[in-house]
């Protein structure tokens, strides 16, 4: 059982790795844009949603991780009472 | 776009490759200079050999069981994934946002560990520096070989993403060799930022053209102006990747200078 658990933990470390957010995303995404095609829509109004929506959802994380990386490098030096 | 998957392919297997060969290189320099070379080698021969297996089974598997669209989503979905990881990465660091992989920091890290590690013998053979070793270049290798086999199978053509990796590996090695040192001045942010923008391009490409697999006849989804999508969804993430540098090196400077 423990191998299994290390198994399972290496291969979510493998593809999900350090920010499971980047993952989720794409998977919200991917069955946002399988909906739609289910539902009948067409290929072009399809390909330029994915596009333009992982790109933007791609941006918008790495831009709050910076923010967060930023805050937390500047964070000890403003409580620094020195 | 004849012949746009072909080079795509080889370029983004030889860089992603290249990267992570050095990488493994640092790992194994660090415990055969320390340790010896004996186990060491042993430790990358085991871990080339189990990744030779690795490969010859996954890609028959995906080859066998998976319908072309849901090979091309499946295969476009990790390709996204990872290309994501590496662009996010790759956009910290050019911000100065996260500090630069530095192979002579990390070299320097494994080699004081190696020198503190209790000595062991297992099998004839010195086994912490084995075990690093083949840890080292397997875990390094298992990524190559995924982008190898993901790019070979969409792009019809193995034998080219497995030369192209086989070809990194021979320089990298070939370097190290005549280095005898790690490849500290490898740009490596500059090569992962230029794997994660081929990556998220190609995953872009066959995440859509994998959706069809959903489509009431579940053939593939064709994209607007075909394979010449490619260098457009390449500048897309390109503008994204250059835009989003711009607002977060803004966001670290008001940072600073309102701390």
């Amino acid at each position: 059982m423990r191998y299994v658990g290390a198994f399972g933990r290496f291969w979510y470390d493998f593809v999900v790795g350090d920010d499971w957010r980047i993952a989720a995303g794409v998977a919200l995404l991917v069955v946002v844009a399988a909906a739609a095609v289910a539902a009948g829509a067409s290929a072009t109004p399809v390909a330029v949603a994915v596009a333009v929506g992982t790109a933007l959802l791609a941006a918008a994380g790495t831009i709050r991780s910076g923010i967060r990386l930023t805050r937390s490098a500047a964070a000890p030096a403003s409580r620094d009472p020195r | 776009m004849p012949g746009a998957g072909h080079i795509g392919l080889v370029v983004s297997t030889f860089l992603a490759s290249a990267v992570e060969f050095v990488e493994a290189l640092t790992i194994v320099l660090a415990m055969g200079l320390t340790r010896g070379w004996r186990s060491a080698l042993w430790g990358v021969g085991l871990a080339v050999a189990a990744l030779a297996a690795i490969t010859a089974v996954a890609g028959y598997a995906l080859v066998q069981w998976f319908p072309k669209t849901s090979l091309q989503l499946v295969v476009g979905v990790l390709l996204l994934i990872f290309g994501l990881q590496w662009l996010q990465k790759a956009i910290l660091r050019s911000a100065g946002l996260k500090s630069l992989h530095d192979e002579d920091q990390v070299f320097a890290e494994e080699q004081s560990a190696a020198r503190t590690a209790a000595p062991g013998e297992r099998y004839g053979l010195d086994w912490y520096a084995f075990v690093v070793s083949f840890k080292g270049v397997f875990l390094e290798g298992l990524e190559v070989i995924f982008i190898a086999i993901t790019f070979g199978l969409s792009a019809g053509s193995i034998p080219l993403a497995a030369a192209a990796a086989a070809g990194a590996a021979a320089v990298v090695l070939a370097a190290g060799v005549a280095a005898h040192r790690p490849l500290a001045k490898v740009p490596e942010n500059t090569l992962k930022f230029s794997v994660g923008l081929l990556l998220a391009t190609y995953g872009t490409f066959w995440v859509v053209e994998g959706l069809g697999v959903f489509a009431p006849d579940g053939k593939s989804l064709e994209w607007p102006g075909g394979g010449w999508a490619l260098p457009v969804l390449l500048v897309l993430w390109m503008a994204t990747s250059w835009a989003t540098v711009r607002v977060l090196r803004r966001v670290a400077t008001r940072t600073v200078a309102v701390s």
